[in-house]
């Protein structure tokens, strides 16, 4: 793939990574994962997928059953979490509820020994950048969850760590604090230039925010690509179904021919289909396509693919409606965009539909 | 009228008005539910202690058995053996007493202050009851020439009052003289603020080492997964499940000259001789600190529950190594707990007294003792109750200075 990272490239390096916390089941499988330098890599997954742990190996809290992390070209198996030097934010903050929001952002500082001049300097300079130095005397209790992310933020970068862990920082936020806050890291880890692995389990936050994200299920990552490409171009149909919103078609390959194939599904109805590495030529499989790729009442002959649906429901949603149709006796969701010359859909009408053979994906 | 009167219902009610009475029933429905507990309480515990504190300062038994003597003694200077008139009421005083079998009382107040004058009081009724005559000034001082003594007239006439300072004095090693100035009782019966030192060194003793022993104990208890928590609750709970009384004979089995750790000691030859564990202060100390480990270590425990592992782990990450992320970061944050189980450790050690008075010796009794000592053997009620009140106050006024250097806010029993 075009986004792999070689070993020389890689700052940081998950190498045959297993994890079990009883000796029955693993909760990290076989994890190989290279990180560059600089790079903005979200772990994504549901919850109990092995996120957390992933992280908490990396900072040193956790330590691997199997395999190697290398840090910086060097192996960190036997270094403690205070000699990583990697900054984390955890998902609560773990903000020190005896420290004032000064003090906490100095505490790096001060287990350094650094000057009291050069830490008020520092802290300063760190609590700027989150705009939070009116409440430099405040106790974290007296702050908003906002706030209480900010400082956690600076405490994490005031001693410039080479490389950032963020697990799950704005879960507690509100839906525009998050939008807000999202802008401001993205901002800070390009203005910084450090390396941020940040963990989610929020499809949206990890697309907007990431170069790379790595899709994470049981313990295996299903696909590690950018944000485009894992919506463009989904690995399996965990993925498709994780990404986004897209509509399953159950099927048989029929024939394939290196980047496209045909596809009968269960009534018959034979679709034109690109072909991935997760279904076979001759089994069964997933169709995947998005409701935004389909069109309505497509020109005769300019798809491949186009089949008479019957509209079963409407939702209007402002700037687009979402319509669900019958198609071969399953439920295919479509985007309709809410032009001014869209055509009317009444409910129990039979109105073709067409998609291009790129937008449907023959997955496992 | 102000805006505040303006806001009314449609019915022309004020708003605060409706809100007083709304707030009152709530008020009253509290009252009717916490009163069953709040007539308990004043029941067993502040009436109680409210008449402890009235026992430490009445003196009813002059006032009540020689009021004529009272009466004669107003007029007396003072300097020089009260004249007949005194005598004479005094006789009549305790002819009465006699009868009344009361003089036995009134002998033991004033024995208190005077050592002997009960059995010189007892001598005088038996004098009246075989039927002596007037004048009995001589008819005294013949049977005894103490009855002469100026000093115990004062006494007598200072004992006339219905309340006494006597009983707190004494519990502080403090008496009044003959001319009514506040002195250090002799060195031979300063006992008492040896006691309460003692009864604080104690305390303080005990509470400092279950804190040492228990906050480790705490720390393995919060960490630990939950199976082996558990388990290990249960042993930290476990001496709650039998009395204090078997726990303390236990020990006396354990630490005794014969006992098995002295045993355990010679047989590994580690000891040539064996040692007294026991009727002395290591006794006491060991046997208290094991009771109170559990009201120590239960509220540390708690609130150590409380505090987020990741706390420790963002200290970690942020540079601190292990030992400077604990002591940063997690002891502070366990001294509310600290707090709370020092205190209640602390006062519940201030009144120990079944455990010193098995395993401890002479110089190991603490207050308590005498408490019970002076209501059981001696009867003398007074002392008793000037001693645990003036145990209350120093209580009150250790909790008070905890209060203010701590903050009794910041402490959280659970
Ligand atoms: N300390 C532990 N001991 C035993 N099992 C654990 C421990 N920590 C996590 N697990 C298990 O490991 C699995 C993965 O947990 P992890 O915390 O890594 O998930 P996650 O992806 O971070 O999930 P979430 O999004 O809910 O935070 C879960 O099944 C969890 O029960
Ligand atoms: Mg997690």
């Amino acid at each position: 793939m075009k986004l792999d990272v070689s070993a020389s490239d890689a700052f940081v390096e998950f190498a045959g990574i297993q994890k079990t916390y009883d000796g029955e089941t693993l909760v990290v499988k076989n994890l190989n994962l290279r990180i560059r330098r600089g790079e903005f890599l979200t772990l994504l997954g549901p919850s109990g997928s092995g996120k957390t742990t992933t992280l908490m190996m990396l900072a040193g809290f956790e330590t691997p059953t199997a395999g190697n992390i290398v840090l910086d070209g060097a192996e960190i198996a036997s270094v403690p979490p205070e000699k990583r030097d990697i900054g984390m934010v955890f998902q609560n903050y773990a903000l020190f509820p005896h420290m004032t929001v000064a003090e906490n952002v100095g505490f790096p500082l001060r287990v350094r020994s650094r000057s009291k001049t050069e830490i008020a300097e520092r802290v300063g300079k760190a609590l700027d950048m989150v705009q939070m130095r009116n409440f430099a005397k405040r106790m974290p209790g007296q702050l908003s969850g906002g706030q209480q992310q900010r400082v956690a933020l600076a405490r994490a970068l005031v001693f410039e760590p080479k490389l950032v862990l963020m697990d799950e920082p704005l879960g507690a936020l509100d839906k525009q604090l998050r939008e807000q806050m999202q802008i401001e890291i993205r901002h800070l880890h390009e203005s910084l230039g450090i390396t941020v692995v940040y963990v989610t389990h929020d499809q949206s936050e990890a697309l907007t925010m990431s170069d790379r994200v790595a899709v994470f299920e049981n313990g295996i990552i299903q696909q590690c690509a950018s944000p485009s490409e894992l919506y463009e171009q989904p690995a399996n149909s965990f993925v498709a179904q994780f990404i986004g919103e897209n509509n399953r078609l159950p099927g048989t390959i029929l024939s394939g021919d290196g980047t496209r194939c045909r596809v009968a599904l269960a009534d018959g109805t034979e679709v034109q289909a690109t072909l991935t590495d997760s279904a076979p030529v001759g089994g069964p499989c997933l169709l995947s396509i998005r409701p935004e790729r389909v069109k309505i009442l497509p020109a005769e002959g300019s798809l491949p693919n186009r089949f008479e649906a019957e509209v079963r429901e409407l939702i209007y949603l402002g700037d687009h409606l979402r319509v669900r149709f019958a198609l071969a006796g399953l439920d295919f969701i479509v985007k309709v965009h809410n032009a001014e010359d869209r055509p009317s859909l009444d409910i129990g009408t039979r109105i073709p539909l067409g998609w291009r053979t790129e937008d449907c994906r023959a997955l496992d | 009228m102000t805006a505040t009167n303006l806001l009314a219902t449609s019915d022309g009610v004020p708003l605060k008005l409706l809100l007083r009475r709304a707030e009152r029933m709530n008020r009253l429905k509290s009252l009717a539910l916490v009163a069953p507990l709040l007539i308990f309480v004043m029941i067993v515990f502040i009436a109680p202690i409210a008449s402890m504190l009235a026992i430490a300062v009445q003196n009813p038994e002059v006032a009540a058995t020689l009021p004529k003597t009272l009466v004669a003694l107003k007029d007396w200077d003072g300097k020089s053996t009260p004249g007949e008139p005194v005598f004479a009421a005094f006789a009549d005083d305790l002819a009465q007493a006699q009868k009344d079998r009361t003089i036995g009382f009134v002998g033991k107040r004033i024995n208190y202050e005077v050592p002997g004058a009960r059995s010189r009081f007892l001598k005088a009724g038996r004098m009246i009851d075989a039927g002596g005559v007037p004048p009995w000034k001589d008819k005294f001082l013949s049977a005894d020439k103490d009855w002469g003594d100026v000093e115990f007239w004062t006494i007598l006439k200072r004992a006339g009052s219905t309340v006494t300072p006597y009983y707190l004095l004494t519990s502080v090693d403090l008496r009044q003289d003959a001319s009514g100035a506040i002195v250090h009782t002799q060195p031979d019966q300063s006992i008492f603020i040896d006691v309460f030192s003692r009864t604080i060194w104690i305390s303080l003793l005990v509470t400092a080492l279950t804190l040492v022993l228990g906050y480790p104990v705490a720390h393995l208890l919060a960490i630990l997964p939950n199976k082996y928590a558990n388990l290990l609750m249960i042993l930290v709970l476990l001496p709650f499940t039998t009395s204090i009384l078997v726990r303390t004979t236990a020990w006396i089995v354990l630490l005794q000259t014969n006992g098995v750790i002295n045993d355990l000691l010679m047989l590994l030859h580690l000891e040539s001789s064996r040692m007294q564990l026991i009727f002395n202060r290591v006794g006491t100390v060991l046997a208290m600190t094991h009771i109170q480990l559990p009201f120590t270590v239960l509220p540390i425990f708690s609130v150590m529950k409380s505090i987020s592992p990741n706390l420790l782990r963002a200290a970690r990450s942020l540079g601190a190594g292990p030992l400077r992320a604990f002591v940063t970061v997690y002891m502070p944050q366990t001294l509310p707990g600290v707090g709370a189980g020092c205190l209640l450790t602390f006062i519940l050690c201030l009144g120990y007294y079944i455990t010193p008075a098995l395993v401890g010796g002479p110089q190991d009794q603490m207050v308590s003792y005498f408490v019970a000592l002076y209501t059981n053997r001696d009867l003398n009620w007074g002392q008793a109750a000037a001693l645990g009140s003036l145990l209350l106050f120093i209580t009150l006024a250790l909790y008070a200075i905890f209060n203010r250097f701590v903050g009794i806010d910041k402490v959280k029993f659970g």
